[in-house]
């Protein structure tokens, strides 16, 4: 409506008899607001204030990514950084020694051009490329790496990623302030462009694992311009102080708004980077990042809301993505409580879960029934032994445990945390068990923390849990349930299991280290401290614009690969 | 009147020394802390992350030290959330945003909201009446976080004129504002419409009209000013509310506010953010509320400031 219709539709309202010559000038300040209004509006369409054409329009002819990151991003230092978000921006901004295969993440040379391993796969030799730089311009050399990796050891940075550096001979020792020569730590740079890398025992997943932020180079020379190297608190990772080694470099960060990251001309590998710029989003709300996407301000988002998933499938498939993820949802079983120490009841309770109806029926975004904990596939790796869903079994063991038809078993309490798919899931599970076993379940819904402070002090008997891997090998899974693990939380710990696994960790015959994998997963399914329930799927929403943004198992999408095409 | 405040003033001390305290304490027992995540960390990088952030002191340790830090230095220590970022460094950044998105919706609310009173109150019992009324009751029923994403729909998604969320250009603050706007401008409608009517019919007007006074004197000069003083108890605290920001609204138009990191800092257990956040929403709050009686009784002779 423009301001002279309005003016129009002012004057026609009716003065009131009563007050006489008071009813226009009563209305004029009506008139005024939405005259004002109205002029805003027009003002702002007119000096261009109003959008002409989205952000995703433009991005797409001027090589821009407009990323959603989800979180907030707290920290880039990649040594300090521990959510899945900061370590995808990082991955743009550094670059490890190797990198990872746009497609299947496979190590591929990165600032080390090639490297050798010695016949015991203790040794690696890494040999960097001439070209590598920082976005500074200084060379990047071997002993970059040690300083960097010394810092990441040094306790009173206290790094929760320092533990990844623990395959690396003396570290752990280092780590926990046992040892305080670094030169016992097995990295040494033979001269300024060879690193060598001794390991403390065969770790046939090395290269992957050295993918991961922690094992990143950062540059000691500009942090410590900034304050001290090794303490938290350091102001070096911010835009205009931070200086990395990536296909991109950060060019501002606006807290709660924007982070752009611009190419970087001194990347060695500069002349095959398309992308000119991407813009991270943090939109903490999936509702307002989806918004967001159809306004055509994203063209990748973080995740898409549970509830929206059905609208997508049937109105606008081509914008949904439901990638394979390394993420396997399931249950704790606390052995440490009455019933739960029964090893026959917790094996009727996973045997007594549909899981292909979970999948299938409740979730029905392309997730897998999970018939074992390890996602298939992790790196080669399928699990042999399968969980059935057998409810007749599941029902004789509970007989067989002197509680048929559930008598005796006192009601569990399902612990889990606020969130809208994790309380379907739930009620999923409790009926299946009412239903089928007899087995009566409450279910308890707290807050994250809360629910992951109840986890630690083991306040729990059945708790909704779920796993992402950290790199590409069944032992990010296996390692959970080690005796020793800070990850196990169920009590459960068995000599035997803990013993394949360290032998698979000790040999370097790929068939026989599977083949530990396999006797090690077998037994723990048996055992059951766990009842699997489904290997998640990544679901969020992408441009069709977008090439080179390939379905990988760790949602890595390798910046330098992608490229924007109308 | 400057005994009054003096007075007041004073006793604002003890109140925020005891929101303080108590929001201390409160947050510490809260289970789960800053640096409680989905995959543990080592007990050795738990206890150098404690080491780094005093944790590993005893409570009335750290309770003094942070007292301390605050009174003599103004000092609100650093975030656990955001390692290089302190608590003053975050609020100074928020804040201006919060203000300027409170103070555009404010006076949107205040033009309309007031309009729309004033309008309903003269114009009693006519369909004026009824479309004004009809309309606050209509803003007073719809949440925000409907009619934020209904605008979103229309104006970003629909139409394309604006953006869905973000705080870049003048024209993401439309939305915003006029989803914070309309809300309290409903409230002061009603409430402006029910003091108006009650003061028209007082003897004083009568005396007015009887004087010969214009329509238009009589209800800007002599019926407003009585007419107002429900909606000035009203925005003392509202005013703290919509300047410290609204999580709602931030959330759903992503707005790099301080209402959001008041709740966020909450489940972060960022204990020093979440300190930081309830000494200044209580500041304002008291201050905001001082300032109201002030008004009140410059707006009502019949008061007197003691």
């Amino acid at each position: 409506m423009t301001i002279f219709s309005l003016r129009a539709f002012i004057r026609l309202l009716p003065a009131r008899h009563s007050l006489g010559d008071g009813g226009s000038p009563v209305l004029r300040p009506l008139s005024s607001v939405l005259c004002l209004l109205s002029s805003v509006f027009w003002l702002l369409a007119t000096t261009g204030c109003l959008k002409h054409g989205t952000d995703v329009e433009r991005g797409n002819r001027e090589q821009v990514l407009h990323r959603g990151t989800g979180y907030e991003i707290g920290n880039l230092d990649p040594h300090l950084a521990t959510n899945i978000s900061e370590m995808d921006l990082i991955s743009a901004l550094f670059e490890g020694l190797v990198t990872e295969d746009p497609t299947d993440l496979h190590p591929v040379p990165g600032v080390a051009e090639r490297w050798e391993v010695s016949s015991d796969q203790l040794t690696y030799t890494f040999f960097l490329r001439a070209g590598a730089h920082w976005s500074n311009g200084t060379p990047l050399t071997a002993e970059d790496f040690v300083a960097s990796w010394r810092r990441i050891l040094t306790p009173s940075l206290a790094s929760a990623n320092a533990g990844l550096l623990y395959v690396l001979q003396g570290a752990e020792a280092f780590a926990k302030g046992g040892a305080k020569d670094f030169a016992q730590v097995g990295v040494k740079a033979v001269d300024a462009r060879t690193l060598q890398v001794t390991l403390a025992q065969p770790t046939p997943y090395f290269l992957s694992l050295l993918t991961h932020t922690a094992w990143l180079p950062v540059p000691l020379s500009v942090i410590t311009v900034n304050g001290p190297a090794y303490e938290r608190g350091n102001s070096w990772a911010s835009a205009g102080h931070l200086v990395g080694n990536g296909a991109f470099t950060l060019q501002s960060w606006a807290p709660n708004q924007r982070i752009i990251a611009v190419k970087s001309p001194a990347y060695w590998d500069a002349a095959h980077v398309r992308l000119n710029a991407i813009h991270f989003h943090p939109i903490d709300s999936l509702d307002a990042e989806e918004r967001a996407f159809r306004a055509g301000q994203l063209h990748v988002t973080y995740a898409l809301p549970f509830a929206k998933g059905e609208s997508y499938r049937r109105d606008a498939p081509q914008f949904l993505r439901a990638d394979p993820y390394l993420n396997s949802y399931f249950l704790r079983l606390n052995v440490a409580r009455p019933f739960l120490n029964e090893p026959r009841v917790r094996r009727a309770l996973a045997l007594g879960v549909d899981r292909d109806a979970l999948a299938g029926k409740i979730l029905r975004g392309g997730q897998l029934p999970a018939h074992a904990f390890t996602p298939p596939g992790t790196a080669g790796y399928t699990p042999a032994a399968q969980l059935p869903t057998d409810f007749a079994a599941a029902r004789q063991l509970l007989v067989e445990a002197g509680y048929p038809g559930g008598r005796g078993l006192p009601a569990f309490e399902l612990l889990y945390n606020n969130s809208e798919n994790h309380r379907l899931i739930a009620e999923a599970v409790q009926e299946m068990w009412r239903r089928e076993l007899g087995v009566q379940v409450r279910l308890v819904n707290q807050e994250f923390k809360a629910v992951l402070e109840q986890r630690r002090t083991g306040q729990y008997q059945i708790l909704f849990s779920d796993w992402v891997g950290d790199y590409l090998d069944p032992s990010t899974f296996l390692d959970v349930w080690r005796t020793d693990s800070g990850n196990n939380h169920t009590g459960w710990s068995s000599p035997a299991y803990d013993s394949l696994l360290r032998s698979a960790s000790l040999t370097t015959d790929a068939a026989a280290r599977e083949a530990f994998f396999q006797k090690a997963e077998a037994l723990l399914l048996e055992a059951a401290p766990l009842v699997p329930l489904y290997y998640n799927t990544h679901i969020f929403l992408l441009q069709p614009s977008v090439k080179g943004w390939h379905p990988t198992l760790l949602d890595h999408h390798p910046y330098k690969h992608v490229w924007l095409e109308e | 009147m400057l005994r009054f405040i003096a007075r007041r003033l004073l006793e604002t001390i003890p109140v925020l020394f005891v929101i303080l305290t108590a929001t201390f304490f409160m947050i510490r027992f809260v289970p789960g802390g800053p640096f409680t995540a989905e995959k543990a960390v080592t007990p050795e990088v738990m206890r150098n992350l404690e080491r780094a952030y005093d944790l590993d002191k005893p409570l009335w340790q750290q309770y003094t030290r942070y007292l301390r830090n605050v009174l003599l230095h103004g000092d609100l220590g650093p975030s656990f959330k955001y390692p290089n970022r302190t608590v003053n460094e975050i609020i100074a950044g928020k804040l201006p945003v919060s203000l300027e998105l409170g103070a555009e919706a404010l006076v949107l609310a205040l033009v309309l909201g007031l309009t729309l009173g004033v309008l309903a109150a003269v114009k009693n019992n006519t369909w004026i009446d009824y479309v004004c009324s009809s309309a606050a009751m209509t803003g007073i029923c719809l949440p925000t976080f409907v009619l934020g994403p209904l605008l979103v729909l229309l104006f970003a998604i629909h139409l394309g004129w604006v953006n869905a969320s973000g705080w870049d250009g003048p024209a993401d603050r439309i939305l915003p504002c006029l989803t914070l706007g309309c809300v309290y401008a409903a409230y002061i409608a009603r409430l402006t419409r029910g003091g108006m009517l009650e003061v028209l019919s007082q003897d004083y007007i009568r005396t007015a009209r009887a004087k010969g006074a214009s329509e238009v004197r009589v209800i800007f000069k002599h019926a407003l000013r009585g007419g107002l003083l429900p909606v000035v108890s009203f925005l003392g605290p509202a005013i703290a509310g919509i300047l410290t920001g609204s999580f709602v609204i931030e959330t759903i138009f992503q707005i790099p506010g301080l209402g959001r990191e008041f709740v966020n800092s909450a489940f972060n257990r960022d204990y020093t953010l979440v300190l930081g956040t309830v000494i200044l929403y209580a500041t304002l709050i008291i201050g905001l509320n001082l300032l109201v009686d002030v008004v009140q009784v410059w707006l009502n002779p019949k008061l007197k400031f003691e």
